[in-house]
């Protein structure tokens, strides 16, 4: 495989922190299939809710700077596991595309050539089109259990921008699933926010968003929650004593990545995906 | 409500220049404010916010910039997933927010959102990539929150989610301001 026909990976910084196990997972498994990854050389924080909340020029420019680092090195295509840094990479890849008034904003603010790679997509396009074909024909584990996938807010957006049809109702996650052996549930709450980066700064409020979900998974008999982005998981894993202390209920439903539940269909050792990382415990 | 006819110095003319968004095209229909997950906290929910600005009138413009709501929204977009005018009411967010700070007008509930914000990028300033314990030390200082999360930090630091140490970009990123840039 030439470079710029393989895909770069940009971890960002959750996935290389508090979410190391969603990284730790996709690595297993792409070892496993026998798929290499090739992280962006020196990349930078994206900027997450902060940059484009107060500071519109740091919004422009950090996430052009990591365009650039993935272009500079031949890279057509640009893996970004973290569905909030795939949101914010997608807005500014497309600004810079469309509008040369940004890209040169860009380029002065950063001071460098701004250019940026042809794709950009998400975990759930990249698993479907790379992983599960490598799939066939493995012998897998089952991953028997009923599911209730959680596709979170910012996975299948922004509109217009995102390639994802059934905005509402993605389906991705769930052919993914059932093709492992679960049973995906039907739910309510696919798409809803699960408070994301209010988690330290309006902790209560993440924990109205987060019950929400986990009621309804609960309700609809859902054995394990799966999600495809680190605040979705870290709020409902980490801030399940909150969840808890705010819905009066008490929820022994774990919260795996999707990567996760691939490599445990692959006879991962539990260990190898990082799922002893997990605040709420995965019984396997 | 009043209405202000639209000049060239108008809020939605402005807004339109810098966000590209025209908000004149609501028709206040208000499926952002029904599908908007924290409408139940705003003070004013995402489509009386737009109303407020298509008036032009500086008072009510004003009111959306000092308003809680501004700073409540998450950017989870379900206002332009469900938008027939598909109106990017987000980005219109995000421009309220730097204008409130920029004048100034920060809605007094709105500051340990603020602190967050200021530390996390305080945060990336300094090293290019995020230092967790950097930015929650920081916050606390910041919002007076000290004893916050002092029972989770220890088990994320023993699940190995916490570095100790920050890692840095080979270059600090220097934003090259006060040239030719948009605004």
């Amino acid at each position: 495989m030439s470079k710029n026909m393989s895909v770069a990976v940009y971890p960002g910084c959750s996935l290389n922190g508090s979410s190391r196990e969603y990284m730790e997972s996709l690595r297993a498994v792409l070892n496993a299939l026998e798929i290499p990854v090739n992280e962006v050389d020196d990349w930078n924080c994206c900027g997450a809710s902060a940059a484009h909340n107060i500071d519109q020029d740091m919004a422009v420019a950090l996430p052009s700077r990591i365009l650039a680092q993935t272009a500079k090195d031949g890279y057509s295509n640009l893996l970004v596991p973290c569905a909030a840094c795939y949101n914010r990479l997608k807005h500014v890849q497309q600004e810079i595309k469309t509008s040369p008034e940004i890209r040169q904003k860009a380029s002065v603010l950063l001071n460098q050539e701004i250019n940026t790679p042809d794709t950009i997509v998400n975990i759930l396009e990249y698993l479907q089109s790379t992983v599960m074909p490598r799939l066939e024909g493995k012998t897998l584990k089952p991953v028997s259990k009923k599911v209730a996938c959680y596709y979170g807010c910012l996975l299948v957006r922004p509109k217009g921008i995102s390639d994802e049809k059934q905005i509402e109702d993605p389906q991705g996650m769930d052919q993914i699933m059932a093709s492992l052996g679960a049973e995906p549930v039907s739910w309510a709450f696919k798409t809803e926010c699960c408070g994301a980066g209010f988690s330290v700064s309006n902790t209560t409020t993440v924990a109205r968003l987060s019950s929400e979900i986990l009621i309804d998974a609960a309700d609809r008999g859902a054995e394990a929650i799966i999600v495809a982005c680190p605040m979705c998981h870290s709020n409902l894993d980490m801030r399940r004593r909150e969840i808890e202390k705010y819905s009066g209920r008490k929820f022994d439903i774990p919260v795996l990545y999707i990567t996760q539940a691939i490599g445990l269909a692959l006879g991962i050792p539990a260990k190898k995906l990082g799922l002893q990382r997990h605040f709420v415990p995965v019984k396997i | 409500m009043s209405h202000h006819s639209e000049t060239s110095n108008s809020f939605t003319k402005k807004l339109a220049a810098s966000t590209g968004v025209e908000i004149n095209r609501c028709y206040q229909c208000g499926k952002c404010s029904a599908g908007c997950p924290m409408s139940v906290e705003m003070d004013m929910p995402p489509s009386l916010v737009i109303r407020h600005l298509q008036t032009n009138d500086e008072k009510l413009v004003q009111k959306a910039v000092q308003s809680h709501a501004i700073w409540l929204c998450l950017s989870c977009e379900t206002c332009l997933c469900r938008c027939p005018m598909e109106i990017e009411t987000a980005k219109v967010m995000d421009y309220l927010r730097e204008e409130a700070l920029r004048t100034n007008q920060v809605n007094p509930k709105a500051r340990k959102i603020v602190a967050f914000h200021k530390s996390f990028l305080s945060s990336v300033k300094n090293n290019g990539r995020l230092f967790e314990i950097g930015l929650v030390l920081k916050y606390k200082l910041a919002s007076g929150d000290l004893l916050k999360d002092m029972v989770l930090a220890p088990s994320m630091f023993l699940k190995g989610k916490l570095h100790l140490w920050p890692e840095r970009v080979k270059t600090k990123i220097k934003l090259h301001k006060g040239s030719n840039t948009v605004h």
